[in-house]
């Protein structure tokens, strides 16, 4: 029993010793969608400053926002807005949260290539997606059954997709749900009668997206980057910086992703600018 | 100076015991501790309340009618017990839209007294609001009762609806029933296949095929599940969805065809060392009473060496259902309580896996995957010791 004692008093010294001699490193953490849009603007940040030390990791809107919480990361990114209770939480514990809009992901609409439908109102989908609408006739296709695929429960993309097409309804109980968008392509590829949604950039040959009405069918808007940075296309979402409090390689990183060479990683990597 | 080195690695061993030892039951202490905090958190959103009109006879609701009422499938009041009024849902952001921001005063400090008003000339209201603007003990509103998640909303729920708002569904009925399907279809692939390999490799084969196999089958589990998954997602699924005729490939039997696949090397490897346990004298004696072959290893050897058979089997169980990322990319995940083997389903560790990371910390969802992680650390268990039974069931016979 001593000696575990001596063992875990050893341990800690150690780690003490590393906190104490820590660089200034910006961590940030969080979302898996803005995972690769951070990675780049951080390659392109460090060819201006080779000194700043910045890591990079996913794991989730939640995960980052929990991180900011426990203090274990200095940024957190997030595909999602940060959540009633968590902000309450951060605010509770004495820290003040502050949010940087650093880009827009729009959301297309994916069927199979073979599928005649070409363009869906926003009711349409709602009905598709909770379940109501089960056929491809019903909504101007063949007699085939419909195969909705979402995204994981607790993803940001789910959530953003229920509260911006399904009007904040559920979706059908047991719909299909796959990990990452890779596979809702895949899947998509593969099943006649699938819908799914995925983002912007991720849109392949193997998949055909689809014109989406936001007002009862007046109008059809194709996902292209011309129609979401003129704000025609509806399906577009933030995406979010959260930090509480910030040294000043943190605060230098975030300007340089809102300046303009920083927007131009974020065409590049496939997501929208700020500057519609 | 000997003697001082034996006892320091008697010690360092006795040491890495107790760590293991430690490590093992604060990990389980940790998944209980997180998990049973759901039991003690309301149906409701944290930080989120349900007011309605204080004529309004409801005074509670549960969280299957919430989800009812927020969907739209309940339009009136009468279908949940209440007086025939239709049911007006009121979400926070539309004060916004009803009020300009002047109106709401500075810092919003007049958003309680507004939300009161609204609330106070709409009787068929149901406002779903933050708990920091409901505005208290103003006349004409009233606040749903707000119980607890209880123990059969959870382990008896037939709906897995972990982020509805305003009350989340935490029914894990689905998850058991999509795991112990898919498990159970996996092994019932495995076990005739993996004892076969196993005592055609240990009776039949001669030594050189055996040496070729044998690593080649072992192989099989140092492949990452990940690269099984992904087999399974663009080669089985087609394949399972043609042959079918089925409308999606994403099924609880392809899960079991990787499953099965992936329990087999610790069946054959296991069953295999079991089957050349058989002692050479019994063999022997059995070939000299006039037994051909065949008869020996199905009177003699599959017998004796039974028990370490049924250990292969229930260690490949194991396997199966603990088995995440595979699952995750080839059962298409659907939380709905599956009737065939031909339905998408969503088990546990899946469930887990996708989910946890996006989950606020401490929040019910979060409770709930630990609690699902602790389910499913008892199945496990259970089957461990099942297993342990079985194999020591010889010693007891000699």
């Amino acid at each position: 029993m001593k000696k575990l004692i001596l063992a875990l008093s050893i341990i800690s010294i150690a780690f003490g010793c590393n906190t104490a001699n820590k660089k200034e490193t910006v961590t940030i953490k969080g979302s898996d969608t803005v995972l690769p849009l951070t990675q780049e603007e951080m390659e392109a940040y460090q060819e201006k400053h080779p000194e700043a030390a910045i890591s990079v990791t996913g794991g989730g809107s939640g995960v980052g926002i929990a991180a900011l919480l426990s203090g274990t990361t200095d940024i957190a990114q997030s595909s999602r807005k940060i959540k009633f209770d968590e902000k309450l939480k951060l605010e509770e514990s004495g820290k003040e949260v502050h949010e940087v809009l650093i880009a827009y992901d729009a959301l297309s609409i994916v069927i199979h290539p073979d599928n005649q439908v070409s363009k869906l109102t926003r009711e349409q989908l709602e009905d598709i997606f909770t379940g109501k609408t089960t056929n491809w006739k019903e909504v101007g296709g063949e007699d085939l059954k419909i195969i909705p695929y979402a995204r994981e429960t607790s993803s940001g993309t789910y959530e953003f997709f229920k509260e911006s097409v399904l009007k904040d309804k559920n979706y059908m109980n047991g719909i299909l749900s796959m990990p990452a968008t890779g596979g809702i392509i895949q899947s998509i590829s593969q099943t006649k009668g699938a819908i799914g949604y995925v983002g912007f950039a991720y849109v392949n040959n193997k998949v055909k997206d689809i014109h989406v009405s936001y007002d009862n069918g007046k109008t059809y808007i194709e996902p292209t980057v011309e129609n979401v940075k003129n704000e025609s296309y509806p399906i577009v979402r933030p995406l979010f910086y959260y930090y509480t409090n910030l040294h000043e390689t943190g605060k230098s990183f975030i300007d340089f992703i809102l300046s303009s060479e920083g927007q131009k990683v974020v065409s590049k990597v496939g997501y929208i600018t700020l500057n519609k | 100076m000997k003697k001082f080195i034996d006892k320091l690695i008697e010690g360092l061993l006795k040491l890495s015991g107790t760590v293991t030892g430690i490590t093992v039951l604060l990990i389980i202490v940790f998944l209980f501790k997180e998990g049973s905090g759901l039991f003690q958190s309301s149906t409701v959103e944290k930080g989120y309340t349900l007011l309605v009109n204080s004529e309004n006879p409801i005074d509670k609701l549960s969280p299957e009618e919430l989800k009812h009422i927020f969907d739209g499938e309940i339009e009136n009041w009468k279908q949940v017990g209440g007086r025939d009024e239709a049911i007006r849902i009121f979400r926070f952001d539309e004060i916004f839209s009803i009020y300009t921001d002047d109106e709401l005063g500075e810092d919003y400090d007049l958003i309680p007294e507004k939300l009161g008003e609204v609330i106070h000339t709409n009787p068929g209201i149901i406002a779903y609001i933050p708990q920091k603007y409901a505005a208290k003990n103003s006349r004409g509103i009233k606040e749903l009762i707000q119980e607890k998640i209880g123990l059969s909303d959870y382990f008896l729920g037939e709906e897995w609806l972990p982020t509805a708002t305003p009350a989340p569904l935490f029914g894990i009925l689905p998850l058991l029933f999509g795991t112990l399907l898919v498990s159970f279809i996996a092994i019932l692939i495995a076990i005739p296949l993996g004892v076969g390999v196993a005592i055609y490799l240990a009776e039949i084969a001669n030594e050189r095929i055996r040496k070729l196999l044998k690593p080649a089958i072992e192989l099989l589990a140092g492949i990452p599940s990940v690269v099984y998954g992904f087999f399974g997602l663009v080669v089985l699924v087609p394949i399972v969805q043609k042959t079918g005729g089925l409308d999606l490939g994403e099924t609880a039997f392809t899960g079991s065809l990787i499953l099965a696949i992936m329990a087999l090397p610790t069946i054959i490897s296991i069953a295999e060392d079991a089957l050349r346990t058989t002692p050479k004298a019994m063999r022997d004696a059995s070939l000299a009473l006039g037994a051909n072959k065949w008869q020996t290893i199905y009177k003699v050897v599959i017998p004796f060496a039974s028990s370490g058979i049924a250990a292969a089997v229930v260690l490949g169980v194991g396997r199966a259902i603990g088995e995440t990322m595979a699952v995750l990319m080839v059962t298409g995940n659907a939380a709905v309580i599956p009737h065939s083997m031909f339905e998408s389903v969503r088990t546990i560790p899946a469930t887990i896996a996708a989910e946890l990371g996006e989950a606020p910390s401490g929040g019910t969802h979060y409770q709930a995957l630990f609690l699902l992680g602790a389910v499913l650390f008892i199945i496990t268990l259970t089957i461990s010791i099942v297993a342990e039974i079985i194999s020591s069931r010889k010693m007891i016979k000699e």
